[in-house]
């Protein structure tokens, strides 16, 4: 049967969920009209006061928040109460342009913590599991938020940090741990790890993973579940909304539920910002209806997304958001071609190749070129130059099918490509795209 | 009749044989040939040796990309036109020739062979014997 961690909402009617939204919204956008200057100018400018917004039915009425505007307001711009009850922060590693910090209230933890503890009981987790956490502590959200949520849910949790791969496994079959918290590279790189020691996921007692941060596909989810022989769930969120746990996959794997009782989310049209009908493709954006600390209404992620509003078989009334297509700092225009890495990485596993890929993006003679880095195996070494070519091409082939634009393929020896134990680092631009 | 050789995958980059050779000296691994094949971006490093089935284990083992290819050896009379002879009759055959390598022996006095890899074993190797043009074994080469 399935369990839920707060069901009097996770399976709430949409009229009761509207109601809640409709009431949190108003007084949210009451508080950041009084507590952030940064904000209530944006409102001023378009024109709208709290005093518009009577429900969800005026959401569209309010401006959106940019990674921009972020920057612009940087370090306590975005900042909703006095520094004195901040209790925490965390940080994004700011590759792209300046780094966000976000704040949290002891009230916004409970909330972060709640949302994570409904992810890891939609994965079976329960006060007899073994967490194990292996996210980065520190800065990094991941790690705080499953460990806060398997705190409330009471379960036992192992908190090893990320890499030490040897030490991680050591942890695991002593302590029997069931559930496994990382990004999904990390757990695939673990999956292998276990392959090479000889040890069968069947002498593991690891039952399921909660794995987000980075963006993964179909078929790495496939090759995860049978090197770790678990079920293998996706956890969504980012540190501009509290980090993880803004929504969660349930045992039907068909798109994340969003805690629709914290956050509400809207699909827009990246080019003009005009919200889409439901089923539509675009950006997603959400709004935070709790928190104060760091308060974001519509902000745009700049992930293209598909929510999808029909009924779940386990139960979970709350909206379900398909994985992000991609990120728009993810996403490369290669000779005007819009590439995600993702796509490249279907291909090798589809081709019986490992995800262990790098691309490399240069422009020569003013033409972009696109070569790709694949780690060949035993099972695909062919012995011979002509074959090994032969499979170069295909690849490239196959690459091109679904890219549109051909690449250079090039195959290399195992475990030739660096792997960081914590986000897999695949892409390298060399092209100079901005002065 | 057929041989067992041992292909490595290395990458086409300085070191990379040196440091082969060296994990195949360490594991005091005996080659009695060894061929290299290359293209641009990687080099295939192929090797007869005593223990194929160890070897292509302790390779895999260290993280080598590694195989085992069933090839053969033709023993050449030490005389003008001996390989133009055995090539003639694989021709003929109708046997494509992959590649192929020479290696001498140490155990008959120096007698030279040719190492062949083709796309049909069993139809070289019949046309060969038919032509009475000596074939080896494994065993013979140790």
């Amino acid at each position: 049967m399935e369990r839920y961690f707060s069901e009097n909402v996770e399976c709430a009617s949409r009229e009761e969920i509207t109601k809640i939204q409709s009431e949190k919204l108003v007084a949210q956008v009451k508080h950041v009209y009084d507590n952030v200057p940064y904000y209530r100018k944006k409102m001023e400018e378009k024109g709208v006061t709290p005093d518009d917004i009577k429900g969800i039915e005026d959401l569209h009425k309010l401006p959106f928040i940019c990674k921009d505007d972020l920057k612009d307001a940087y370090p306590y711009g975005f900042l909703g109460v006095p520094k004195s009850e901040v209790s925490k922060i965390h940080s994004t590693s700011g590759t792209t342009g300046k780094r966000v910090i976000a704040y949290y209230t002891k009230e916004d933890e409970d909330i972060w913590y709640e949302c994570c503890a409904r992810a890891l009981t939609a994965a079976g987790a329960t006060k007899e599991d073994v967490v194990q956490v292996a996210y980065g502590y520190g800065l990094f959200t991941g790690a705080s938020g499953v460990d806060g949520g398997a705190h409330a849910i009471g379960a036992m949790t192992v908190p090893m940090s990320s890499g030490n791969t040897d030490r991680q496994i050591t942890f695991m079959r002593d302590l029997g741990s069931t559930i496994l918290c990382c990004t999904p590279s990390y757990a695939a790189y673990i999956g292998e790890t276990i392959a090479e020691m000889g040890i069968k996921p069947e002498e593991l007692t690891l039952k399921s993973g909660v794995f987000g941060a980075e963006p993964w596909t179909e078929a790495m989810r496939k090759e995860i579940e049978a090197s770790l022989g678990i079920k293998a769930y996706d956890i969504y969120g980012l540190t501009e909304l509290g980090g993880p746990g803004v929504s969660y996959e349930c045992y039907e794997q068909k798109g994340m539920h969003i805690n629709e009782d914290h956050y509400i989310a809207e699909i827009i049209n990246p080019e003009t910002g005009e919200v889409l009908p439901d089923g539509e493709k675009g950006e997603l954006v959400f709004t935070s209806l709790d928190k104060k600390g760091f308060p974001m209404l519509r902000y745009r992620t700049k992930d293209i997304c598909v929510l999808n509003k029909t009924k779940c078989s386990c139960g979970r009334t709350f909206v379900r958001m398909a994985k992000p297509m991609g990120r728009s700092d993810d996403m490369m225009i290669i000779r005007g071609v819009n590439v995600f890495p993702s796509q490249i990485e279907t291909v090798l596993l589809q081709e019986g190749y490992k995800p262990n890929y790098r691309i490399e993006v240069d422009r020569k003679n003013n033409t972009d070129t696109l070569d790709i880095y694949v780690e060949l195996n035993s099972e695909k070494f062919s012995d011979t130059v002509k074959g090994l070519e032969i499979q170069e091409k295909s690849l490239a082939g196959a690459i091109k099918t679904m890219l549109g634009i051909n690449p250079k393929v090039h195959l290399v020896p195992e475990k030739s490509i660096a792997r960081s134990e914590g986000k897999a680092v695949r892409i390298v631009d060399k092209r100079k795209l901005i002065d | 009749m057929s041989i067992k050789q041992v292909s490595i995958f290395i990458e086409n980059a300085t070191g990379q044989l040196a440091d082969v050779t060296k994990f195949i000296a360490d594991n005091n691994i005996n080659l009695r040939a060894l061929c290299i094949a290359d293209s641009q971006d990687f080099g295939i490093v192929r090797i007869i040796c005593e223990n194929p089935e160890n070897t292509v284990e302790t390779l895999s083992d260290a993280g080598f990309v590694t195989k085992i290819t069933e090839v053969f050896a033709v023993e050449l009379t030490d005389e003008a036109g001996s390989l133009s002879k055995a090539l003639r009759v694989l021709a003929d055959a109708g046997v494509e020739v992959e590649y192929t390598y020479a290696f001498l022996s140490t155990k008959k006095n120096a007698t030279a062979y040719m190492i062949f890899r083709v796309d049909d074993n069993e139809k070289a190797i019949k046309a060969l014997t038919d032509k009475n043009i000596n074939i080896i074994s494994q065993s013979d080469i140790f």
